[in-house]
Parts: structure tokens; sequence; C-alpha cells
């Protein structure tokens, strides 16, 4: 249907006749040519605001402590990337790689069991039935009303108590329990899975755990990954609750340790470059995530704003 | 299989047990009450709810208006590299907060920011840490990191329009600037006060940009928000169970919201 539109709608622009004869022709093709040069210079207006400050920091990271300061914002001076970078991972003994390592723990590892978890309980919910299952889908329910950012300091003096602050379980933990995860993940359950399917490999004989490993799961793998997503990116911006929850800078996420480089360029303006060239780093795999899972973001995207 | 579904169930419920009767009822067992009217009467946990409320009268207009605007220019006819400015305006939300935070504060800051060159050579003044800027400083971090991601929702309502009653408007004379707000805005109404009601649920939990701001523009102070309130309650006031208080209240009122938020989604779906 959309390509007929687009068809009809180049003819009538291309002719340049407009449908009421009557109308004289001339004044009309000038205008669209106006409005049309209009629109796209406001929408490359507006994609130069959005991208202008990560090509800032593309620039900002190639240059040495001196030209950061001493040459325009987007002009060039020596080109020193090469040692920033080396920098960025020598400096304090390299704990910035150490930095990203955790960050890979907390948020792919915590993500995927974050995101299995989601799913098993999600499929539950929908194939199975037992005891209390609407009223503990209604706590779940009840989970996903509260943001878990702010269950952040309660969550930090149940850690305390328990002993589990500034370890890798205190953001881990915290972050393996979803509701919101599960609940996408009952609806996916119901969507991608038939019943006929569970019943068919029952009927085999497969037990109810291989069920699901061996042919639930292959099934729910999009869920998963859009769960997954979802997770990963939670658990990248939870700068509130690595804040709260660590102490020591050998556990720090990423974005933890940035916040340090950061806030120490009040003393020691030479960080400006560390905590740039850092942040680039950070950045970098991020957009090239993103850019490569679009399928992945955009599902998502309108499953969570049709819901 | 009953297992992670029993303990989801029992971490949601436990989370909210713990957080209630563990802190503020079991080591003192009717202090409890006393700390949450503490917080109530507490001027700063209530300016900060104000400061949140602020932020929004500001934020949601500029956010949710241009994100809507760029929904409509990127799907009117004009529009051409459609792909290419979804991505673009896309792009900020790759950046995880705090970073996007950090470069942004570097951009304000003079010496390093291209941006106060331009306004310098402009012949203007502006200093983005200012008591009196500080608030449209922070706006503008949200502003780009959420303006992509509400076009791109705007923008998947917008293609579902039936083209038909496009169609139809179109033979009957109506212009694209009375397409646009006659007749597409009323269509996707409802994904626009579904965002409006995620961006408040959002800003309640404002933490990362008023607390990195707060380095710089020292007016915004340590308890800007209500997350930061709570943060410095517990963490420079050493008042845990103050803390734990202000937080279930900031849990109670985000809970309302988003249960006003479900429940209006939910009524749209039916009618």
């Amino acid at each position: 249907m959309s390509t007929q539109t687009l068809t009809s709608r180049t003819t009538e622009r291309s002719t340049g006749t407009p449908p009421v004869p009557t109308t004289p022709s001339r004044p009309r093709a000038p205008r669209a040519w106006a409005s049309k040069t209009a629109v796209n210079a406001v929408l490359i207006m507006l994609a130069l605001y959005t991208l202008m400050p990560i090509s800032w920091l593309l620039i900002a990271a190639t240059k040495n402590r001196r030209d950061l300061f001493a040459t325009g914002g987007f002009s060039f001076g020596e080109f020193n990337l090469l040692s920033n970078i080396h920098e960025v991972f020598t400096h304090n003994d390299g704990i910035y790689g150490r930095w990203l390592l955790n960050t890979v723990i907390y948020a792919v590892v915590g993500s995927a069991i974050s995101s299995l978890i989601s799913v098993a309980a999600g499929y539950a919910f929908d194939k199975y039935a037992f005891a209390g299952k609407e009223k503990l889908f209604g706590v779940v329910l009840a989970g996903v009303l509260v943001p878990g950012a702010v269950l952040t300091l309660p969550m930090y003096l149940l850690a305390s108590k328990a002993g589990l602050t500034n370890t890798y379980w205190a953001l881990l933990i915290p972050s393996l329990v979803n509701p919101f995860g599960v609940y996408l993940a009952r609806v996916f359950s119901e969507g991608y899975v038939p019943y006929e399917v569970i019943e068919a490999a029952r009927v085999d004989g497969a037990g109810e755990i291989r069920t699901f490993r061996k042919i639930a799961l292959p099934m729910l793998a999009p869920g998963f990954m859009t769960l997954f997503l979802f997770s990963f990116t939670a658990s990248w911006n939870n700068f509130y609750g690595a804040l709260v929850m660590l102490n020591d800078k050998n556990l720090y996420p990423v974005n933890l340790g940035l916040h340090m480089w950061n806030i120490s360029t009040t003393e020691s303006p030479e960080m400006y470059s560390l905590a740039i060239t850092g942040s680039l780093i950070a950045v970098i795999p991020l957009v090239i995530a993103f850019l490569c899972l679009q399928r992945f973001w955009r599902s998502g995207l309108t499953a969570g704003a049709v819901k | 299989m009953v297992a992670p579904v029993v303990y989801a169930g029992w971490m949601s419920v436990f989370r909210e047990r713990s957080s209630g009767l563990g802190f503020g009822g079991v080591e003192r067992t009717f202090a409890g009450l006393a700390n949450y009217s503490a917080v109530l009467a507490d001027p700063e946990f209530r300016t900060s709810f104000l400061h949140v409320a602020t932020y929004c009268v500001l934020y949601i207009p500029v956010m949710i208006g241009g994100a809507l605007g760029l929904a409509l220019l990127v799907d009117s006819a004009h529009a051409r590299a459609k792909r290419f400015f979804q991505l673009a305006f896309f792009l900020p939300h790759a950046v995880p907060g705090l970073i996007a935070a950090i470069i942004w504060i570097y951009l304000y800051t003079p010496g390093l920011s291209p941006v106060i060159e331009w306004i310098d050579g402009a012949g203007g003044s502006w200093n983005f840490f200012s008591p009196a800027n500080s608030l449209s400083s922070m706006v503008n971090i949200a502003v780009w990191q959420w303006i992509g991601y509400n076009m791109v929702i705007f923008f998947a309502a917008l293609q579902a329009v039936p083209r038909e009653v496009i169609e139809a408007a179109t033979v009957d004379g109506a212009g694209a600037w009375r397409i646009a707000v006659g007749i597409k805005v009323p269509i996707i109404r409802s994904s626009v006060v579904m965002t409006v009601l995620f961006t408040c649920v959002g800003a309640i939990q404002l933490f990362t940009e008023p607390r990195l701001l707060s380095d710089k523009a020292q007016a915004l102070g340590n308890d800007w928000s209500p997350t930061m309130y709570i943060v410095s309650k517990a963490f420079i006031d050493q008042d845990y169970a103050g803390a734990a208080a202000a937080s279930l209240l900031l849990a109670l009122v985000a809970g309302a919201l988003s249960f006003v938020v479900t429940r209006i989604g939910k009524r749209w779906q039916e009618s």
C-alpha cells in the first residue's frame, strides 16, 4: 500500500501538474521546492545538533593536553590519539582495562542471566498452571510499576546487612530480577510458542526442562534478544546503583571510573584528556552495537510503545 | 521450572517487604512512622519534588514537541534520506547517560567548549553553570538523549496512519501543514500522551544529570532531585532510616504515577 502511495505522490510531483486544471501550475512548483529545502534544512540542523557532541569527542580525543585548550573545539591540533589511548590504558596500572572488564561482567553476563531468568519465568507463567499463579503474576506487575532506581537505596541497606556491598554481587543480584522482563517474556511466550509444540514434545517423551531448553528457548530467541538489549542498556546506564553500592575502585564499571576521572579534573586539568579519550573508548562499542542491532531495538521500541 | 518464577515472585515481594519492614520496622519497631513524618516535614525533600516539576515544565514541551515536530518532518513527503536522519537522531541514545552528561559538561566548560567559542564569536556570552542557566543546561542534556528515541516512537505511529485518509485530505485541498496538525497529530495522540507520562516517570528518578552538573553549578546543591536527596541523606547525614523512608515515599509516588500510566494505556487499548 505504501509503495502505491509513494508512486502516486512522485508522479504527481514529477509531472508538476496539479490535479485541478484550473489552478495555475507555475507558482506551485517553486513553493514545493522551497518547502522541501526548508524541511531538509531543519532536519540537517537537528542532525548537526545530535551528532555534534560525539564528533567533538572524537576530535578532542586526538589532541594532547595543551592543544585541548589552545586550539578551537573543531580544529585539529597535533595528532595524539594513539598516545592518549595508551595513556588511558596505562594510567594507574591499567585500571581502565579492569573497569572495561567489570562492565562486561555487569552488563553482558548480568543481562544474559537476567534475560534467561525472565524468559524462563515468563514461559512458566504462560504455559503452566499452578496455585496462586495470577496472584504471583500480580506481584510481578506491581514490581513493574515501581522503577528499579527508586529502590536502589533499600537494596543497598539490604546488601550491607548481608555483607554484599563492595562486591560484584552488589550490582549483579539486583539486576538479575527484572519484573518488566518477566511480563514481556510472558507476552512473547504467548505469541511465539504454541501449545501444540509443547504437547508434541511431551508425547515424544521429552522432559519439561528438555522441552524448554530444546524447543521453547530457540523459539523465544528474538524475545530473549530484545530483553537482553533492554537489560544491557539499563545496566550500562546504572550510574546511581554503582555509585551507591561500590567503594572499591577495582570493582567499578567503566561509567563510575569515568565519573571519578571527571571529578578529579577540577584539581588536575591534565585528567581532561584521560576522561575524554576514556569516554570515547567506552562509547564506540555501544554505537557499533546499536547500529548492528537496529532490527532488535526497533521491534523492542514498538513493543514497548504498543503495550 | 517453577523455581525461577517463585524466585522472581519471591524477590519482588522480598524487595518491597525488606525495605519497608526490614528497615523502617525491624530495627526500631515504631520509629518507622516517625521517620516518614520527619522526611515529609523536611522542606528539602519537598522542594526536590518541586525541582523535578519545574524541570518537567521546561523539558516536556521542548523534548516532546521537538520529537513530534521531527517525526512529522521526517514523515512528510519532502524529507530526503529518512533512514539517515532517523539514525542520526537516535544515535545519542546509544551513549550512556553518564557519558552524555560528561560530554555536555565539557561542552559547557569555557576553554574546552566549541559552543562557547561560537557564542563568543557571535558576540554573545553565556555561562552554562550560572544559577539562572543551570536548569536549561540540564534540560538540554536530557533533550539531546531522548529526542531521537521518542521521535522513533512517533514516527512508527505515524507510519501506521492510514494513507487513504491523507490522500483524501490532499484531494480535498488540505496542505501539508493542515494535514499534519489536523489529521496526523490527533491520530497518534495516544502515543504522545503515553510518552509524556513515561517521561514523567523517568523524571522522578532524575539523578545522573543534576548530580554531575552540581559539581560545576554549585547552586544546584546536594539534594536537587529526590534521588539526590536520598543519597545525601544516607551518605552525608548517615541517616539510613530516613533515607529508607524517603525511598519508599518516592517509590510510592513513582508507583502511583506508573499505575496511572498503565491505566490510561489500557483504557486506550480497549476503546
